[in-house]
């Protein structure tokens, strides 16, 4: 009997603490919890820096997430609960920084790379081509002295 | 022509090189401030010393003051302790401090035990100024000028040579332009 009690307390604690950690962030809807996953997501832990948000176990991460979901609830835009978090960590929070003039190499690296490619190819091509046509045509003479190497070397080989 | 291509990986390598160079020494986990060049946000938190006392945002006006965040968990704390003591006895630096996501009696203890380098102690137990501060991980000092706007923040211990390399000068800077 007393093992059968031991049991179901056991069962209604563990009821509660998982009810408990369900009930810390409720949504209104499905899209606000997603809106929510996104965006915790995104955003970059700064003290345990190759993590985001979502990921993170350390204190300040947990508190970030307090700060979303309390902004979510206030019915602040996703740009101002961005902007609110890199006002006080630091563009550094942001897995996606803005297009300024110091980000703008880290952004145009793509676009450079595919161009420094795009010129390469175009090199290897009109080289190629240039090769192609340049080849000088043998003029009558020759293809005559050519036969003649070739015809002696045919009668070579069957000797 | 294909004499210069000849030198072009050279010329990527030194392009590459040279920005490479630029990020050795440079530690990562140090950021920036984000409240550099902004006054202290607004918070209304008890005195960690006298609990019925209200502390607010005019408590940096005035002089240039260090804002140093710690508790009594975090054991870089501890190493810094004696240093902030020196600062504060020896160069008579007025040092407020934030006592971080902590509980009273402990920290109180604390000071007891070790000290008291400060001048006035903000009881944050929630971590809510810390984190208007952009607080990331203790301990973390902050230098704020006498109009109560954030001139510069160190992540990490503080002592005599941060003091004097890094500290110092800012300090001696907002002191001349405040």
């Amino acid at each position: 009997m007393l093992r059968i009690m031991c049991f179901l307390l056991a069962i209604l604690a563990s009821g509660i603490t998982s009810a408990d950690v369900s009930a810390v962030y409720g949504f209104a809807s499905r899209s606000e919890e997603q809106r929510y996953q996104n965006l915790i997501a995104e955003l970059r832990c700064p003290k345990c820096q190759n993590q985001n948000i979502a990921d993170s176990n350390s204190p300040i991460s947990k508190d970030m997430r307090n700060a979303v979901y309390q902004m979510m609830q206030e019915g602040a835009s996703n740009d101002e609960i961005v902007e609110s978090l890199v006002g006080r960590f630091g563009e550094f929070v942001k897995y996606k920084p803005d297009l300024d003039s110091r980000t703008f190499v880290l952004w145009a690296t793509p676009a450079i790379a595919v161009l420094g490619g795009l010129l390469v190819v175009a090199g290897v091509v009109v080289r190629s081509r240039r090769a192609g046509t340049a080849a000088p045509a043998l003029s009558a003479d020759e293809q005559a002295r050519i036969e003649k190497m070739l015809a002696e070397k045919n009668r070579n080989g069957k000797a | 022509m294909k004499r210069f291509l000849l030198f072009l990986p050279l010329l990527v390598a030194i392009i590459v090189g040279a920005f490479l160079f630029a990020g050795i020494g440079k530690d990562p986990t140090k950021l920036d401030s984000a409240l550099v060049g902004k006054p202290v946000p607004v918070f209304s938190l008890k005195s960690l010393k006298q609990p019925e006392a209200t502390l607010d945002e005019s408590l940096f006006q005035g002089e240039v003051t260090l804002l140093n965040v710690w508790g009594t968990w975090c054991p870089a704390c501890r190493d810094e302790h004696a240093d902030l003591m020196w600062l504060a006895q020896e160069r008579k630096v007025p040092i407020i401090g934030l006592n971080y996501k902590d509980n009273r009696d402990d920290a109180l203890v604390w000071l007891d035990r070790l000290g008291d380098p400060y001048r006035t102690v903000i009881y944050d137990p929630k971590g809510t100024l810390g984190f208007d501060l952009g607080v990331y991980g203790a301990p973390e000092t902050f230098v704020i000028d006498a109009s109560g706007v954030v001139r510069y923040r160190h992540v990490g211990v503080v002592n005599v040579e941060v003091w004097e390399q890094i500290l110092l000068p800012v300090i001696t800077k907002a002191r001349g332009n405040g």
